[in-house]
């Protein structure tokens, strides 16, 4: 078990893979000669050559769907979008293409592409580089969704997302390359459904994922050390399909549910979960539950008003009190 | 290309022709629901260009108009009427219907619903070809209304750039859906939009078979000796509306008959029976033949087929039992 950033246990999977089988490759803006904006692929270019390493023009549809071709005869493209953001540009391929080729052919095609993407509010991006997408993903029957909330999960879902026959998208956070985090030596394959009990707890659930999963276990810290409430922060890495069984497990067990998420709360993980606690453990539940989401809003560019506009851990604080009526 | 070459390949179009027709009858029966997109008028395009490629070993992807593309590359009529009926022996087991016609074995890569999507997945099968080191090659037939799509220039820039064996087929009949080519299109001709990024590309007659099929062997030579992708524009007309959906109101009569005379059937059956190797009587006895196999054989398949069981609604979504979805793996 070594402590490596973020970053380092992207490249370390892109690297054990594309040495394993030369069918696998990656491709991107940047990715190549420059070895990724946030160091994801960094020395492989010189490792695995041009052919291997793509570096595509500013095309996202086009090179997304590039890929997807690619995967129907056997090639294996870890695609990088570099920012969710441009992701928009590419949903017809990922959404068309990608997610219903294997349903719309009877099963005679598959596209197992893996695209990786960093979203989220980092340091004053503004607007257009702020976007958190994975609502939309998450709505699109036939595409997986995974996102690591730590560098374990991060090397770990995109070795199996690679050797997975369906496409899946990875979430990943522009904030959180530079965190570091135990990954194990020998090879690991994290299971690309199910969720985490990231903190064992008996008064709440907090559901996070990604960065959320963070502000959780913050928020479960100050609720345990000043308020004497246990909370349970239960990871939820994978959001398509989503856990339904880890979900009403945690929910039952602690009766109150809180739904943390970095993006706006309209048609969000938010809704999605709280939606699945009613179906599935309606009548377990002490209380409603709450979601803590971002402000409706496009994300500002002053840096007081961007903090304003996404929760963090003293917001989710106060959603807990206020639901145990403290 | 012989006389007995171009009396198969004649056999083959009056298949097609009467194919599409019954399948606007079993459409106006209400049997094939959905939308449909018949092929009428362009035949010679399809059959001229994969008599110059390799149907079966090269890989072919094209937009919804796609049945006849999929029986060119060997898929049986049987299993292409039936998916259009929506059964489980259709060729993509009544999940995917007119549109998306998928024939994997005979690499019919797909028919696809989004003008312009199958750009760029075309560029990535060549890719793939290149880096498997196979001597395939990845043709995509689309029309000239999918040139007007960002995934057209993106994927012509790729495809360049890296030098993949990727053949574009532009069936440019000259309408999308009901807005006509000149109202829609800054440069009306085709191949001239793809100078700028370095391909040889061409246009031709594309209701001559022979002027197809002749153009078609040096654009698919250039590509399948490595050169990179070549761009070859037909000028074509198709007979019927863009859908069943269609009034087909703005289109003059004028042009309709000026078409009409260039018949790619029409025009293949006149030189042989010209060069006396057709009669009229065997062209008759052949057309008698063809209706007695849709009418004997496909109908019949298609209609008594069964349709999918709705307990297998979710089949084909996912993978079954992966592995790596439950972290089973190591």
């Amino acid at each position: 078990m070594a402590e490596i950033f973020f970053w380092e246990a992207v490249r370390r999977a892109h690297d054990e893979e594309m040495a394993r089988d030369p069918m696998v490759i990656c491709m991107g803006e940047d990715v190549g000669v420059v070895g990724g904006t946030y160091k994801a692929t960094q020395g492989l270019y010189d490792k695995y050559g041009p052919e291997r390493v793509m570096d595509t023009p500013i095309s996202e549809n086009g090179f997304t769907g590039l890929g997807i071709g690619a995967s129907f005869l056997g090639v294996r493209p870890i695609i990088e979008i570099m920012s969710v953001n441009f992701a928009w540009l590419a949903l017809d391929q990922i959404a068309n293409s990608a997610a219903k080729v294997r349903y719309m052919s009877g099963g005679q095609l598959t596209a197992p592409v893996v695209i990786r993407s960093p979203g989220g509010v980092a340091h004053q991006l503004g607007a257009q580089h702020s976007g958190r997408m994975e609502k939309i993903f998450m709505g699109i029957a036939g595409l997986r969704v995974v996102t690591p909330s730590n560098p374990k999960q991060a090397y770990g879902l995109i070795k199996s997302a690679v050797r997975c026959n369906d496409p899946v998208f990875i979430n990943e956070h522009e904030y959180m390359y530079s965190m570091k985090g135990d990954v194990p030596d020998a090879e690991y394959f994290h299971p690309l459904e199910g969720s985490e009990v990231a903190r064992m707890g008996r008064d709440v659930t907090l559901f996070g994922y990604n960065i959320s999963v963070h502000w959780c276990l913050q928020a479960a810290e100050i609720l345990s050390k000043q308020h004497g409430v246990e909370a349970e922060v239960v990871d939820l890495f994978a959001l398509s399909p989503l856990d339904r069984v880890g979900i009403k497990a945690s929910a039952s067990k602690t009766h109150r549910a809180v739904v943390v998420e970095e993006a706006e709360a309209p048609v969000g993980v938010g809704a999605e979960v709280i939606a699945i606690i009613n179906e599935e453990c309606f009548f377990e539940l002490d209380a409603a539950p709450v979601r803590v989401s971002a402000a409706n809003v496009p994300i500002p560019f002053n840096h007081k008003l961007e903090k304003a506009a996404i929760p963090n851990a003293q917001e989710v604080v106060k959603a807990v009190l206020k639901m145990l009526g403290k | 290309m012989n006389a007995a070459d171009k009396k198969r390949l004649l056999r083959e179009m009056l298949f097609a022709r009467r194919f599409e027709e019954r399948c606007y009858e079993a459409y106006m029966e209400r049997k094939v629901g959905g939308f449909l997109h018949l092929y009428p008028g362009q035949e010679a395009c399809c059959f001229g260009v994969m008599e110059a490629a390799r149907p079966g070993h090269d890989y072919v992807i094209t937009g919804y108009r796609d049945h006849v593309h999929a029986i060119k590359c060997g898929s049986d009529p049987k299993a292409v009427m039936a998916e259009l009926y929506a059964k489980e022996t259709g060729c993509s087991k009544g999940r995917g219907g007119s549109m998306h016609i998928f024939d994997v074995k005979h690499r019919f890569m797909g028919g696809y619903a989004l003008v312009g999507g199958p750009f760029p997945l075309a560029v990535g099968m060549a890719k793939a070809i290149k880096m498997k080191g196979g001597d395939e090659i990845a043709i995509c037939f689309l029309g000239d209304a999918a040139n007007n799509q960002g995934t057209f220039h993106e994927s012509l820039n790729m495809a360049a750039l890296w030098k993949l064996p990727v053949l574009f087929v532009c069936e440019n009949n000259l309408y999308g859906i009901g807005t006509r080519i000149d109202r829609s299109t800054a440069v009306t001709e085709q191949y001239k939009r793809v100078c700028g990024y370095d391909i040889p590309a061409s246009q031709v007659d594309g209701q001559d078979i022979e002027v197809v099929y002749n153009e078609a062997k040096k654009a698919v030579d250039h590509v399948r000796s490595g050169k990179g992708p070549y761009f070859l524009e037909l000028m074509t007309y198709r007979f019927r509306g863009h859908s069943m959906s269609d009034s087909n109101k703005y289109r003059s009569k004028d042009e309709e008959e000026t078409w009409g005379k260039r018949d790619p059937l029409y025009i293949l059956k006149s030189r042989l029976i010209a060069a006396k190797e057709l009669s009229e009587a065997e062209y008759q006895k052949l057309d008698k033949e063809i209706i007695e196999q849709i009418e004997k054989d496909i109908i019949p398949f298609a209609e008594s087929s069964p349709e999918p069981k709705v307990d297998e609604l979710t089949k084909y979504v996912f993978g079954e039992n992966d592995p790596y979805v439950r972290g089973g793996a190591r």
